[in-house]
């Protein structure tokens, strides 16, 4: 992989996607030794409206920080969706929250649909780990990192207690992907 | 044992700069795009001993950073656009009184309000002409996460070294993204500490140049009493309005700057070799300029980059080299035209000089230089 | 035998730039007096201040010594005073310095309760750029900028520090003289934001143009509007109306700003 690879995460300010980003990153570049680099949309609202957080990942240096086309992008919410699901590479990804994103956007990229939010409300218990249960899930979609890479950025950013729970998350969201890839 | 390497964001990369050149005293004010510099220092530095006092406003936050300087602290204020027009008095009373400090400006969208999340370089002439009255700035503009961890340690090098006000000119995009940044082990960058005085108290002259340009700071409460003023004074630190003192003095400040830039001038060369169309660029615009030299060269287009990673004092004579071997000069920036007036007034004409300017809170992308570069050739 | 000032005045830098009559000497020499029984080593002393008549004053002193810019006097002082707790940190200033362009470095110097002596010189008006009225101009009085009457209400300076939380508030008066040194030497020993305000005379810039005909007309009027704070307590409003109290106006003992943030250093370093 000597070329750039775009991942954009956006979802409802508030959701933990810039984290969901953070993680990535920090499982590209620190873990695997890539170069990687993180951006985000700042908004003057904390909480609600909708967010973005891109990184970009490469073998190589990388110039320009921000988005050109992206390979990858995850919409956890119809409003991000909306606002953010365009700029898809020609035979890229949509990972779409199956229950909150109804309206689906039609293009030349491969739409794959898992209920994130469910997954992680009903399943874990837990909705502050839909960013882990995501995150999962972008990497089983995209393999742009190892499985284990991923596992050990997350464990790595939560205190002990949370171990179990965020693992489970990250492992659930990577085999719904691979289930409904199947 | 492997360094550390940690993903982080500019503005904590300038902090931790910060503390790695020494830094044991931050007075600031909350503003966006800057306010994580001041979050990591308010947690870092009393770790280390240092303070970190956060002021009643931005003018406050300079003065105290003035007056701890005056004492022997390595010290940092870091701001954005509507704070750095509020400092501009002060800045130019540390030019004066010689005060080592150093301020960052993460700049954002403006004039004014502006956007405080939106990113902009249009605060590059401030920096130079920001504070009344003739007097040298040193500015830089690093363009990555390591490089603002690393070109902070020189901020403080080039302000204890120079005994005067550096400017640390980010832009939002370099001071919010994130990427990894190795530590540097201590000792492996050069950490330099402003020169004590070597005469006795009774003797001791804060602005006597007897000995070279740069006359050694006391620190307050080392034993030297002496006089720090705003208005123009003599070597003994005392106002005078004598014309040939006051001359003296004003071009001896601008002089210390002016006769050695072979020490504060850097700058990045990419591709330059045989480049017939030039890309000035610098911090985060420089990115996106690297990459339209790329893909341009794919296309068998000869472009290259010169960034400048210390914007002032302008690097007149490679510039003006550069204009007499291109066609042109492209110079993209987050303004409407500001470095790009000095790339004109060195290149006197030798060659065309084209500015793309954007400031609607966006980044200027690659494909924008790759076209201008097209039409200009 | 006469006091010796010298020891405490910088060689050579005399005569001072005020005006004959003008009340800064008389503070000055107060200061001087109250440095001295403080027994302060003028080595770790910082004299710090802002612009104007009053402002030229730490040029003459001995001391480390700072004239800031037109205001931020307090602001400087908390920038060394916070770097190194160790100094004994003063500030002197006019009215309009500290309280006009100055007014919030000050208020937010007392609310710190940082350990600096703050002394106000409070003439009621802009001195050095020619007698423009201040925050502490009477309302009606004349000014260079005021040419039908004052129509600004006034500050009560210590009214202002206390209210903002200074934790030592004194106020003396320029004929006063064996006061000043008294209530700044309290102030220099008092842990905290000390504010002492002396009621002082301009009478190039605001006597003449306010029926003052001499500089002694200026001093007997202070003489009459002052009354300490004992006596005060005897007094009836209306035997009060028109005057103002002297003396040590607040005292309190609360944390100093500098030793809090030391607390905040061992917090930090797990202590």
């Amino acid at each position: 992989m000597a070329e750039r690879y775009e991942i954009r995460f956006s979802g409802a300010g508030g959701q933990g996607l810039i984290t969901a980003g953070i993680i990535l990153a920090e499982a590209a570049s620190i873990v695997e030794g890539k170069s990687a680099v993180q951006s985000q949309s700042y908004g003057p609202e904390a909480r609600g409206g909708a967010s973005k957080s891109e990184v970009i990942i490469s073998d190589g240096p990388i110039d320009y920080p921000k988005a050109t086309i992206v390979d990858a992008c995850l919409a956890m919410t119809q409003v991000a969706c909306d606002k953010y699901a365009n700029g898809i590479k020609p035979g890229g990804l949509l990972l779409l929250d199956e229950d909150f994103v109804p309206n689906v956007p039609e293009g030349d990229f491969k739409v794959v649909r898992v209920p994130i939010m469910r997954t992680a409300q009903e399943e874990i218990g837990r909705a502050i780990v839909a960013n882990v249960v995501a995150l999962g899930a972008m990497i089983a979609l995209t393999g742009v990192v190892a499985k284990e890479s991923g596992l050990k950025a997350v464990l790595s950013r939560v205190p002990e207690a949370f171990k179990d729970l965020n693992e489970k998350a990250y492992n659930m969201g990577f085999e719904k992907v691979k289930a409904a890839m199947a | 044992m492997a360094k550390k390497v940690a993903l982080m964001q500019g503005n904590e990369a300038c902090a931790h700069g910060a503390l790695y050149a020494g830094c044991n005293f931050f007075a600031g004010y909350p503003i966006t795009p800057s306010t994580e510099v001041a979050e990591v220092l308010s947690n870092e530095l009393p770790k280390v001993g240092g303070k970190f006092i956060q002021m009643e406003d931005e003018i406050g936050a300079t003065a105290a950073l003035i007056g701890a300087a005056l004492t022997g602290a390595k010290a940092l204020d870091a701001t954005s656009g509507p704070g750095m027009s509020l400092k501009q008095e002060l800045i130019g009373y540390a030019c004066i009184a010689e005060v080592p400090c150093v301020i960052v400006n993460v700049q954002r969208g403006g004039p004014s309000t502006g956007m405080p999340t939106g990113p902009g370089q249009s605060d590059m002439q401030q920096a130079m002409w920001g504070t009344h009255g003739d007097h040298a700035a040193i500015a830089i503009s690093p363009a990555s996460c390591q490089e603002i961890y690393e070109e902070t340690v020189r901020a403080f090098n080039l302000a204890e070294k120079y005994r005067m006000p550096v400017q640390l000119q980010l832009d939002e995009i370099c001071a919010h993204m994130r990427e990894p940044v190795t530590f540097p082990e201590p000792g492996e960058l050069e950490v330099i500490d402003r020169e004590a005085p070597t005469v006795s108290p009774e003797d001791y002259k804060p602005y006597d140049d007897s000995q070279g340009q740069i006359p050694p700071l006391a620190s307050f409460g080392s034993g030297y009493r002496y006089h720090v003023t705003g208005l123009n004074k003599a070597a003994d630190g005392f106002p005078t309005t004598k014309a040939e003192l006051v001359d003296a003095e004003e071009r001896r400040q601008i002089a210390k700057v002016m006769d050695n830039l072979d020490d504060i001038l850097k700058n990045e060369e990419y591709q330059l070799e045989d480049a017939e169309v030039v890309l000035f660029a610098y911090g985060s615009t420089s990115r996106s300029a690297r990459y339209a030299v790329n893909e341009l060269r794919k296309e068998g287009i000869k472009a290259g980059l010169f960034r400048p990673i210390t914007v002032w004092p302008f690097p007149d004579e490679r510039v003006a080299e550069l204009a007499e071997q291109a066609k042109a000069i492209v110079c993209p920036e987050m303004n409407l035209g500001q470095m790009v007036r000095e790339v004109e007034r060195v290149a006197k004409g030798a060659c065309l000089v084209s500015h793309i300017g954007r400031v609607d809170g966006e980044p200027i992308n690659p494909g924008q230089i790759i076209d201008r570069v097209k039409e200009v050739l | 035998m006469a006091y010796d000032y010298e020891k405490s005045i910088r060689p050579g830098k005399l005569p001072h730039i005020w005006c004959p009559g003008c009340g800064h000497g008389i503070i000055m020499k107060g200061l001087i007096r109250a440095m001295d029984s403080c027994e302060l080593d003028l080595k770790n002393t910082a004299v710090v201040s802002g612009i104007g008549c009053a402002s030229r004053l730490p040029g003459y002193l001995d001391a480390c010594t700072l004239h800031t810019a037109h205001g931020r006097a307090a602001a400087f002082a908390t920038g060394v005073k916070m770097a190194k707790p160790e100094m004994t940190v003063l500030v002197v200033g006019g009215d309009g310095d500290g309280t006009a362009i100055g007014g919030n470095h000050f208020i937010h110097a007392c609310r710190r309760n940082i350990d600096i002596t703050y002394i106000v010189m409070n003439n009621n008006i802009y001195g050095m750029t020619g007698g423009q009225f201040s925050p502490c101009t009477p309302t009606g009085a004349m000014a260079s900028t005021t040419p039908y009457g004052n129509p600004d209400p006034t500050f009560d300076i210590s009214k202002l520090a206390i209210g903002a939380g200074a934790t030592f508030v004194a106020r003396g008066t320029a004929f006063h003289a064996t006061q000043i040194d008294k209530l700044i030497a309290e102030g220099i020993r008092h842990k905290g934001t000390a504010v002492i305000e002396i009621l002082d005379d301009c009478p190039t810039t605001y006597g003449r143009r306010n029926k003052f005909r001499s500089v002694v007309d200026m001093m007997k009027r202070l003489k009459d509007i002052a009354v300490p704070v004992a006596a005060a307590a005897k007094m009836t409003p209306e035997q009060l109306e028109g005057k103002v109290l002297t003396g040590v106006l607040y005292k309190e003992e609360r944390p100093e700003y500098t030793e809090q943030y030391a607390q905040v250093i061992a917090k930090a370093q797990g202590a």
